[in-house]
């Protein structure tokens, strides 16, 4: 069970647990423990993880099904499970695309650019540094 | 009835011009309380003195007055409001109802659909990844509610920028955001002068949602360049979808001024970059006071009525 912490961590689990799911899902196959903390640490701001520390994250989406695992020699390789929760999502989005109701009681974390808009952001945040990421 | 009756529905369009100003120079959780709840007083006392004008007609109907007791010569005809105006108001008042009643209806399936998928999304945890290469993230109501982020957008922001986007939807989830956004659009489709209102609490939200993550990870200016890259991503792999038909309709005449006013997000970056708003009591006691006013209107107008159908009563026993 997540546990509520009264003070938000710098680095929350969920966050560390999405951080690890993006990684094995750019990579397109399956990873080993030490794969992974490699593709973590190279991200930019990414803070120093341990070893163990991935180990116990992939293991924990393991035990939530969120990914696979296969024994290659004496460690095991993940890999995100084939993929319910991308289903689930694309009808999800299926279904908000067609009515303007569904789409307002959503949140989205950013609306859409106009031409205008995307110039005045570039010049808002500096040269270039977008593309930083 | 007096002239007073007028004025509840004269001021959301004194109001409206403002929301926008408002929205931009108030603390966003002041900002957000202030326009939600100035616009639904505004509708409700607007809809009120629809209704008041209304009803002086009514009772003026032979029929309706007989089974009032109340005296026609007292009512009479002369007696403003005049016929045509209490019709306009009756009408008025019969598509409001038709149009809230709609609106209430579809947001409650929006709402009922959003709490079912958000319980049949997989997993336990609160943040939902989604195998999904365009750069997509959003706060989805439920019990609990949930945060779907698309791997695309994980990928276009670094780990403090997803930190901040995590926080931010969250903030959206906590406050019960939607609840907000619901009320000022359910306001300003009673009374369609009050949408500019709507439209600054659609806004305030986000920048309460942006404050709040700044918050969490302590940098303004680090959520500001999360959303910056969040936005310049998400155009980048997901065209511009065009606005269903109705909408585009309704919206094009804004579309084709949306380069003299910047869009959200820019707005929300420049906040974010600038110092934090700071507390406008002036401003915040000009609404409330606004507000009282309208009140105050509806309230004279309704003992006038209650009055003159008083006297009317009394007349018709005599």
């Amino acid at each position: 069970m997540p546990h509520a912490d009264p003070q938000p961590p710098r680095r929350g689990a969920g966050e560390l647990e999405a951080a690890v799911l993006s990684v094995l899902w750019q990579a397109g196959r399956a990873l080993s423990p030490g794969e992974v903390q490699q593709a973590l640490t190279r991200q930019p701001g990414a803070a120093e993880l341990s070893y163990s520390t991935v180990v116990t994250i992939l293991s924990r989406l393991h035990a939530k099904k969120a990914l696979e695992r296969r024994r290659d020699g004496r460690a095991f390789r993940y890999a995100p499970v084939a993929d319910e929760a991308g289903l689930a999502a694309r009808r999800l989005a299926a279904m908000l695309d067609k009515e303007p109701d569904r789409q307002a009681v959503l949140s989205r974390f950013v609306a859409d650019l106009s031409g205008g808009d995307e110039q005045l952001l570039r010049g808002l945040l500096g040269d270039g540094e977008p593309e930083g990421g | 009835m007096s002239l007073v009756v007028y004025l509840p529905l004269v001021l959301p369009a004194l109001f409206a011009p403002f929301a926008g100003p408002l929205a931009a120079r108030l603390d966003p959780v002041h900002a957000t309380w202030l326009l939600t709840g100035a616009a639904v007083a505004l509708a409700g006392c607007s809809t009120l003195a629809l209704g008041l004008l209304a009803a002086a007609a009514a009772v003026r109907i032979p029929l309706v007055a007989s089974l009032g007791h109340w005296s026609l010569s007292v009512l009479g005809p002369d007696t403003p409001p005049g016929l045509a105006v209490a019709l306009l108001a009756g009408i008025l008042l019969g598509v409001a109802a038709l149009t809230v009643t709609g609106f209430a209806i579809r947001r409650y399936r929006a709402l009922a659909g959003a709490y079912r998928e958000a319980r049949c999304l997989p997993g336990r945890g609160q943040t939902v990844v989604v195998a999904d290469d365009a750069a997509d993230a959003y706060a989805l109501p439920g019990r609990p509610g949930r945060v779907v982020v698309t791997a695309g957008m994980l990928a276009a922001l670094d780990e403090p920028g997803r930190a901040a986007l995590l926080a931010h939807e969250q903030a959206h989830l906590a406050g019960f955001h939607y609840l907000f956004t619901t009320a000022a659009r359910l306001a300003a489709t009673a009374s369609p002068l009050l949408c500019p209102a709507a439209q600054a609490v659609d806004y305030t939200v986000e920048r309460w949602a942006d404050e709040r993550a700044a918050t969490v990870v302590g940098d303004r200016r680090l959520v500001a360049h999360a959303i910056g890259r969040a936005a310049l991503a998400a155009k980048a792999n997901r065209p511009r979808r065009p606005l269903p038909g109705m909408l585009g309709a309704v919206f094009s005449g804004t579309r084709m001024r949306a380069h003299a006013r910047p869009g959200p997000v820019p707005r929300r970056v420049a906040a974010l970059l600038a110092p934090p708003p700071p507390r406008r009591l002036v401003l915040l006691a000009a609404v409330v006071a606004l507000v009282a006013l309208a009140g105050i209107c509806a309230l004279i107008a309704a003992n006038d009525l209650q009055d003159l159908l008083s006297l009317a009563n009394t007349h018709h026993h005599h």
